[in-house]
């Protein structure tokens, strides 16, 4: 499997996905705040907010709805042009979308009238590489996610599990150097969530590369992230960035782990005590 | 915002918007239990089921729906007969009202005549003219339109203006302004199906998905490829609906045009019968003029079946 990557690997990428380069996907925020303009003046969604993501990290931004979590993820995704800061990929200042910041969506967002293949094919298609076809690609991943049997369905076909799997894979097919995650699994059940956490795991593990990843599942951030970021509203900021060491390959036995459920208590102390100032904020 | 205290700290509050995942079969029958293993480590889920259903009861349900309809024209006709064959003193006047027969024995004897053809085919190609017309303006001009609002801002106005005049109303301006006859059918033809795709065109361009067109620059489409991949196929099937509502009106202005400035034509058939008093003509015309309908509109249907095989 790895081999029938490496050999399809296209020249702007490191030799194989196994042994990517792991200094590529380094994300650093610079002082980014966001704001829109209201009746009343500018109304600030996020304040000003730097972070620091190390290649090959896997952070999840952890909050409540309405943080500024999604906005942040937009900023770095170039949907949204900071009012003040920047963000800067690898060095480069992220000036708008781009096929290097791979993007998932909540709402999986496959193109309907595209087959599985072809909308797994699209990034490499843009790209316009001429060997390997984006089709082989587009076959490449579309095994990893395990739906070769679903290659020519289209996206109504599909499960919602499924229609995400794709979506990863479609993201991961143009080879970026970050993936960005925006509530990936907010509309899955929760078995179906269990499974594609861990997929998600596996995948990150062969592939080395930088998530960014938005939930306000506090379990879901623990289990998977190398460092849990959590975010308060009203502006929108980070209030503490909790390290995650436990180990690592994962499984389904881990939320009964002791650690694991000290560093969930740890992060759930942060947002109550976070909510119950706002609460109080709101009833002044 | 009472919301406040409690709700991030609950697991997922959000609802599975798939129950397909617990569903247990995949179209072609049960999953395989064993599935090969993946890097992604994933047993394959069951895809959602099929929407078509079960085949046979939508055989039965064709066949019950042939029969009541072939039922309903059955009584129609003996319902004619009966009043044309009594001339039953209603208030409306059945007493020059052609009988089924006699427009049967018309539709034989027309059947064999050079003349007739000519004018059936000369509408058709008028249809073709006109309604493709304004398919390949009105379909990138409402996508045009939906994406620059420059463009939107500009052209709207004119839209709003012109659209109310019934195409009936330009036959006097058409005659003036289009060197021969034909001409100005056409583009009588044009103006009753542009209004109608350009609009359907536009409303589909406002409803696209915006996370569709954000995942497509993601993943580094140019605006030309946004346009072909993503905006064009989005809009399809509302297009579809403005063409089927299109074709019905290019054949409402079409029959107007030609009962008016027209020579030959199957509009102008109708209405020469009339001043000739074939009676039996006038219903001749006019069936023929519903039977070209309903062939164009199943035509459009047809072609927007075999273009979008992701919406069946």
């Amino acid at each position: 499997m790895l081999n029938l990557l490496k050999s399809r690997t296209p020249d702007r990428t490191p030799s194989s996905l196994s042994v990517r380069n792991r200094d590529l996907g380094h994300i650093a925020i610079e002082d980014v705040s966001m704001s829109y303009d209201t009746m009343r003046g500018p109304h600030q969604v996020l304040a000003a907010t730097s972070l620091d993501i190390a290649p090959g990290e896997f952070v999840c931004l952890l909050g409540p709805s309405g943080c500024g979590k999604s906005t942040l993820l937009n900023s770095v995704a170039g949907y949204a042009t900071p009012r003040t800061g920047r963000v800067c990929v690898d060095g480069a200042p992220v000036t708008g979308p781009s096929p290097d910041l791979g993007m998932v969506f909540q709402q999986y967002s496959l193109f309907p009238w595209k087959t599985v293949r072809q909308n797994v094919a699209f990034g490499p298609r843009m790209l316009g590489r001429g060997e390997p076809t984006p089709e082989a690609i587009a076959d490449t991943f579309i095994e990893m996610v395990g739906l070769s049997r679903f290659a020519n369905r289209y996206p109504r076909e599909l499960s919602g599990g499924m229609q995400q799997r794709v979506g990863i894979a479609r993201a991961l097919a143009t080879y970026p150097r970050v993936l960005l995650m925006d509530e990936p699994f907010g509309a899955l059940d929760s078995q179906t969530r269990h499974v594609m956490q861990e997929s998600l795991l596996n995948i990150w593990s062969e592939f080395g590369i930088t998530v960014l990843f938005v939930t306000h599942d506090i379990d879901e951030a623990v289990f998977l992230a190398d460092r849990v970021v959590i975010m308060s509203a009203s502006p929108g900021r980070i209030i503490a960035d909790i390290k995650i060491d436990l180990p690592r390959p994962r499984d389904g036995d881990l939320d009964v782990d002791e650690r694991f459920l000290a560093l969930r208590k740890q992060c759930l102390a942060h947002i109550r005590a976070e909510s119950r100032k706002a609460f109080e904020q709101q009833n002044r | 915002m009472a919301r406040g205290l409690s709700p991030i700290v609950a697991r997922d509050d959000v609802e599975a918007t798939d129950t397909a995942d617990v569903t247990g079969e995949s179209p072609n029958g049960p999953v395989p239990a064993s599935t090969p293993r993946t890097v992604g480590g994933l047993a394959d889920e069951s895809p959602a089921p099929s929407r078509r259903g079960n085949r046979w009861s939508g055989v039965l349900g064709q066949s019950r729906g042939a029969l009541l309809a072939a039922i309903s024209l059955a009584l129609f006709i003996v319902l004619w007969h009966i009043l044309t064959h009594n001339r039953l003193p209603l208030y409306v006047r059945f007493n020059n009202v052609p009988s089924p027969e006699a427009v049967l024995t018309r539709i034989l004897a027309v059947s064999k005549s050079r003349a007739f053809a000519t004018d059936v085919l000369l509408s058709c190609r008028r249809i073709f003219l006109g309604f493709g017309i304004a398919a390949i303006v009105a379909v990138p001009l409402g996508m045009i339109m939906g994406r620059f609002r420059l463009a939107r801002e500009l052209v709207f106005p004119l839209v709003e203006v012109f659209r109310p005049i019934p195409a009936i109303a330009w036959v006097p301006m058409a005659i003036m302004i289009w060197p021969s006859n034909e001409e100005s059918i056409v583009f009588i033809t044009f103006l009753g199906s542009f209004f109608p795709i350009l609009l359907n065109t536009l409303s589909a361009m406002k409803a696209i998905d915006p996370v569709l067109i954000r995942a497509a620059r993601s993943l580094g489409a140019s605006e030309g490829a946004l346009f072909r991949e993503v905006y064009f196929p989005a809009c399809l099937p509302s297009i579809f609906t403005g063409l089927a509502v299109g074709m019905g009106v290019a054949w409402v202005s079409l029959i107007a045009a030609e009962m008016i400035s027209g020579q030959f034509g199957i509009g102008y058939f109708t209405w020469e019968a009339y001043s000739l008093v074939e009676y039996a003509d006038i219903a001749l015309g006019m069936i023929s003029i519903g039977v070209l309908g309903l062939l164009s509109s199943a035509l459009v249907r047809l072609l927007g079946y075999a273009l979008m095989p992701w919406a069946r």
